[in-house]
């Protein structure tokens, strides 16, 4: 990990409970500059809720979130719901975070490699090209930290790969660290520094390496995903152990 | 002063639908069709505010619409009920409480037709004098957060995230919603109110690049059927809010036969 020096973002023995229910329970993350952080875990583990709690969209019932003094995070949300009768093409949707400078509307897509879309309307977008216009626009304010909501949704496993490959440059390229979000498993393994995984509480966390080995992981997404898993982090040994704390709550969707 | 009673008549209508153009395109991209429908059903609740407070009948359903507003925003807020339901919960209950007040008053007689549909043709002096006051300050409010309101329209949280006072954005343009339903009354109705919004902004939508566009066609568009529909109503003696909706409605179906993309120079949409 190369987290030396201060976190960017710190969030702190964090618990959200709404009624009745608890949503997330005891969360611990800390993401250092330039580091890549992905929160992996099944649907309804708190994954996006645990984003909005590092965005400060969402306050957590106890614990605390720190944000390094001057952080500038540029934000993916996960989907756009905009109306068929917005009129928006992606070229104003990029010019209106950035002052209509449209030489930097146009360096950021050709950036993420969606130039190609600059006079679209936002809506008639394929899965692909609204992400990379979705990443452009989380880069218009120079960010320090970037954080993605499942960057790869909607988009076909080719895509996903190229998804990745493309955050991981802009990674090098810009120096900036990346919190995200992600159910798929395989795929951001090669491309992330440390995971988390999530199931309302964490479930284990580590390098990529580590937490394909953990019992808890393999408890949450089964020994299956696990071996699948094992080709892309080229590892030998399988844990079937079983782990007493992952086994609640929505785990096995998958 | 304006003696022409037709000549206030246009003069009203055309403020209006100018008004209506820029905030009838956010009703129709953020939805909110239902909320300014729900709004207009509380204006005969302001009428007997009006006369049991002895204050101008406009100021009373200034307040209560501004009131239903906050209700409306907070009641949202909560998960029990879907938001149709809800809108619908106090539409209705706004409408027959209204009614009911008003009924409990026997030394007030008012012409419910025209709190209903709109009496165009008797717009006073002082009635334009609200159109282009609370119209013209409702349109400049608009601009000043135009920026913002289309960042919070595309996506809250996005907004949120950049420091964009989404809450603040919000309860203004839910303010200027009030205020402008409550003047646009006097033309068309509270039962029409929400189609002058909603109907001159869908029919620009075919033909609009951007959001600007799309505000000032639609403000052109709700013109046009203002003049159309005064034009028809004095031509065939029919009643003039029901005309302008009818005419609009029409202009919107010819909307529909004009090859999409007529003005748009293969921009698609």
């Amino acid at each position: 990990m190369s987290n030396t020096g201060q976190p960017l973002l710190e969030v702190s023995t964090a618990n959200l409970t709404l009624g009745k229910q608890s949503l997330l329970e005891n969360i611990n993350l800390k993401i250092g500059a330039g580091e890549i952080l992905t929160i992996i875990g099944p649907n309804g583990a708190g994954k996006t809720t645990l984003l909005r709690i590092a965005l400060g969209l969402q306050k957590p019932t106890s614990g605390t979130v720190k944000r390094q003094p001057g952080l500038t995070i540029g934000y993916m949300p996960q989907r756009l719901h905009l109306d068929p009768t917005f009129p928006l093409t992606v070229k104003r949707f990029l010019a209106l975070a950035c002052k209509n400078d449209f030489a930097r509307v146009i360096s950021l897509l050709s950036e993420v490699g969606a130039a190609h879309v600059v006079d679209s309307a936002v809506q008639t977008l394929s899965g692909g090209e609204l992400q990379r216009v979705l990443l452009a626009r989380a880069l218009v304010r120079e960010p320090d930290l970037l954080v993605l909501d499942e960057p790869v949704q909607g988009v076909d496993v080719h895509g996903q790969v190229e998804l990745y490959k493309l955050i991981s440059r802009i990674r090098e390229q810009r120096g900036c660290a990346v919190l995200m979000v992600s159910h798929d498993l395989h795929l951001v393994m090669a491309a992330t520094d440390q995971v988390l995984c999530l199931n309302r509480h964490i479930c284990c966390s580590g390098t990529p390496e580590s937490v394909t080995n953990d019992p808890a992981f393999v408890e949450l997404f089964g020994p299956a995903a696990v071996q699948y898993m094992a080709v892309y982090v080229h590892d030998k040994n399988h844990h079937h152990d079983q782990c007493a704390s992952c086994g609640r709550g929505s785990a096995n969707d998958r | 002063m304006i003696d022409n009673f037709l000549l206030r008549a246009l003069l009203g209508g055309l403020g209006v639908a100018l008004v209506a153009g820029p905030f009838g395109s956010f009703v129709v991209w953020r939805r909110l069709a239902y909320f300014g429908d729900t709004l207009s059903h509380s204006a005969l609740l302001g009428v007997a505010l009006g006369f049991i407070l002895h204050i101008n009948l406009t100021v009373g359903i200034i307040v209560i619409c501004q009131l239903l507003a906050i209700l409306l925003f907070y009641s949202q807020r909560q998960r029990q009920l879907a938001s149709d339901t809800m809108l619908g919960i106090f539409a209705h209950g706004a409408l027959s409480l209204g009614l009911v007040a008003l009924a409990f008053m026997e030394d007030v007689r008012i012409d419910l037709v025209a709190y209903l549909f709109g009496d165009i043709l008797a717009i006073s002096n002082s009635d334009l004098g609200w159109i282009f006051a609370g119209g013209g300050i409702a349109l400049a409010c608009l601009i000043r957060i135009w920026k913002p309101l289309l960042a919070i329209t595309i996506h809250e949280d996005l907004a949120r995230v950049e420091g964009i006072p989404v809450d603040q954005v919000n309860w203004m343009f839910l303010g200027l919603i009030a205020l402008i339903v409550a003047v646009m009354m006097k033309v068309v109705g509270m039962l029409l109110v929400t189609a002058l919004l909603i109907i001159p902004a869908a029919t620009a939508r075919r033909f609009a690049g951007n959001p600007e566009m799309m505000a000032l066609l639609a403000s052109l568009i709700g013109c046009l059927a203002v003049c159309a529909g005064l034009y028809g109503s004095f031509q065939w003696d029919t009643p003039t809010g029901p005309t302008i909706v009818v005419a609009a409605c029409l202009i919107f179906i010819i909307g529909f036969l004009v090859p999409k993309g007529l003005f748009l120079n293969g921009q698609e949409s």
